[in-house]
């Protein structure tokens, strides 16, 4: 459905992305995961038609990006990262104007109209301008817009970014509801975001793609502790306990080392604490010997620190006691 | 040829919902009307002088007399209101991001540059309407030579068109209204400037081109009744030119 071929763009002297290849099949939901500056929303905007890429194409439904624009455009539904709202206008005349321009007929842009305000849950506020409407109510308004024509595509650029817990779960549910009929690229820098509404996950850093997961995988990845590798010249049969005994501590794991004297261990401890200065006074006091002291960090982790990895009031505030929430 | 009808049916919603028209058409009447009134009474004591003086009406042309200063001086008030007319066409657009969806819609720049032109022209078009008033209301009193001043209406409509064109181009420069309607003063000052500049190089050949720029010298051919075909092709070229100007810049900035 969606195959992208070393895309790259350039800004002047900044390469925003570079060589960026992914595939995505018909139905499947596909999220775009990195942080700030990585460039989803230029690889976004190369896939819409809104501006060319430097190097490197992109097909999508068959069409190539550079060759038939107009064919794309009227095959995609596209919402930018700020939603494009005419403020002056109620929501019905903005997405009338709308459905006009994907070029739809008459009877199709009546039918259009009626479902995306109904999948977005706008028919309450269908008559009220849309300066007047909330953030929440903004950004379905933003949705209801890319969705109006049936497009075949839909290209998401940070959907719930600004709202607040409960409306991001609507807006999740929404977006599960709509996959399989539509395929949808949706950017996040928000780690569970992408793992809860999609199936495949690439993961961009600096422009680069780092890595194509699916979503069990991915979550192996990711830390759930701090990992520090130590290496002792004596360490001994109570080395372990001891270490265990030091505040923070989760685990300990001896290593297996080549070479009779040396011992080695990897010492876990919870996220986020830094407990080397603990460790070195243990291990100096203790007199084994320090050789080494390294905290271990994977390549895909590095990326991972960057990412939004916990977020606040969306766990609690699942769909089973949103009612709660909104009373 | 729909999507562009479609696009200036939303131009001109957004026109009737803002201030801004309503506020340059009642600045514009008021202005047109106050310059009226001011070149009738000198006319009517003109004349009052001349019939005591000869004891029957003079040969005095109430097109010459009136219409022609009037609506001369009516073309500077617009050089003044027009930019505001045309300043939010691009810009906000960008502002709102709002073009991010009309350039991943199927339509094209040229028919969204257009759309935004013939919107404003049609706005543009109510306002020399409205002010047709004042020479209707004279016609009941006076007779009225309306060649010349058909003549002179279509001169102001065509150098309208120039006026939108230039300031839509300014609006496709920028984000911000205002620098969009400071580019614009700027673009049609000069052009209405180059006139003067006309009179010093006097007639050499850059005072000869100057001459040709100048828009003050071309809307005045109207305004005396002539409709040259030397100062229409002026307008139409110069309505392309601006035209021409926004699309290229339209198309360049997604390339940024
Ligand atoms: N118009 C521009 N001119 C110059 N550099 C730009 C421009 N737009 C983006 N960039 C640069 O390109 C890189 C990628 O930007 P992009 O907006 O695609 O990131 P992003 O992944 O969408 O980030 P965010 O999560 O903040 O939205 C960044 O380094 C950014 O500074
Ligand atoms: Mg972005």
């Amino acid at each position: 459905m969606i195959a992208v071929k070393h895309l790259g763009k350039r800004y002047g002297e900044v390469i925003a992305i570079d060589d960026v290849s992914f595939t995505v099949d018909k139905g499947e939901v596909l999220a775009f995961l990195g942080p700030n500056g990585a460039g989803k929303t230029t690889t976004m905007r190369i896939l819409t038609c809104f501006m060319p890429a430097t190097s490197g194409t992109a097909l999508i439904s068959g069409y190539d990006i550079f060759e038939d624009p107009m064919e794309i455009k009227r095959r995609i539904g596209y919402l930018p990262e700020t939603p494009p709202l005419y403020p002056e206008m109620t929501v019905t005349e903005y997405l009338s104007f709308v459905a006009k321009i994907k070029g739809l007929s008459k009877s199709d842009q009546t039918t259009g109209l009626a479902l995306s305000l109904e999948k977005t849950g706008l028919g309450d506020v269908s008559n009220r301008l849309i300066g007047n409407l909330s953030k929440g109510y903004r950004q379905r308004v933003g949705l209801a817009q890319a969705l109006i024509h049936n497009p075949d595509v839909l290209i998401l650029d940070e959907p719930t970014v600004g709202l607040d817990p409960r409306q991001i779960i609507e807006i999740r549910e929404l977006i599960k509801g709509l996959a399989g009929e539509h395929t949808i690229i949706l950017s996040t820098h928000i780690l569970p975001e992408a793992t809860a509404v999609s199936q495949k996950v690439v993961i961009i850093n600096r422009g680069r793609i780092v890595a194509v997961d699916s979503q069990e995988q991915l979550s192996s990845h990711v830390r759930k502790s701090e990992k520090i590798a130590l290496r002792l010249r004596r360490g001994g049969a109570e080395t372990p306990q001891k270490l265990n005994a030091i505040e923070g501590v989760l685990r300990v794991t001896p290593q297996s080392v080549s070479g009779d004297s040396e011992s080695s261990y990897l010492v876990e401890s919870n996220l986020g604490e830094d407990i080397r200065e603990q460790l070195s006074k243990t291990v100096v006091e203790s007199g084994w010997g320090l050789l080494e002291m390294k905290p271990l960090v994977l390549s895909l982790e590095e990326v991972f620190l960057q990412l939004t990895t916990e977020e606040q009031g969306v766990a609690e505030a699942t769909p089973e006691n949103k009612t709660q929430l909104a009373q | 040829m729909k999507n562009t009808f479609t696009l200036i049916e939303k131009e001109l919603r957004l026109y009737f919902i803002s201030p801004i028209a309503y506020v340059v058409a009642m600045v514009f009447l008021a202005v047109s009307d106050f310059l009226f009134y001011n070149q009738i009474q000198y006319f009517s004591g003109l004349s009052l002088r001349m019939m005591q003086f000869q004891n029957h009406l003079p040969e005095l042309n109430i097109h010459d007399a009136v219409f022609r200063p009037t609506l001369f001086n009516m073309s500077i008030i617009l050089l003044l209101i027009m930019p505001l007319l045309t300043m939010r066409l691009f810009a906000e657009e960008k502002k709102e991001h709002t073009n991010e969806l009309l350039m991943t819609s199927p339509i094209t720049i040229t028919q969204i540059v257009f759309g935004k032109f013939i919107a404003a022209l049609t706005v543009y078009s109510l306002l020399l309407l409205l002010s047709l008033h004042v020479p209707l209301m004279l016609s009941v009193a006076v007779e009225i030579s309306w060649k010349p001043l058909f003549a002179s209406y279509l001169g102001l409509f065509l150098m309208g068109a120039v006026f939108l064109a230039m300031g839509l181009f300014a609006s496709a420069l920028t984000e911000n209204q205002i620098i969009a309607a400071v580019i614009s003063f700027g673009i049609l000052i000069g052009l209405w400037m180059v006139g003067a500049s006309a009179h010093t190089a006097g007639e050499t050949t850059l005072g000869q081109v100057a001459n040709y720029l100048s828009m003050s010298g071309h809307l005045d051919q109207f305004v005396k009744g002539l409709i040259s075909s030397r100062s229409l092709v002026y307008f139409i070229s110069m309505t392309a030119l601006g035209l021409f100007l926004t699309h290229r810049v339209v198309e360049s900035q997604r390339w940024k």
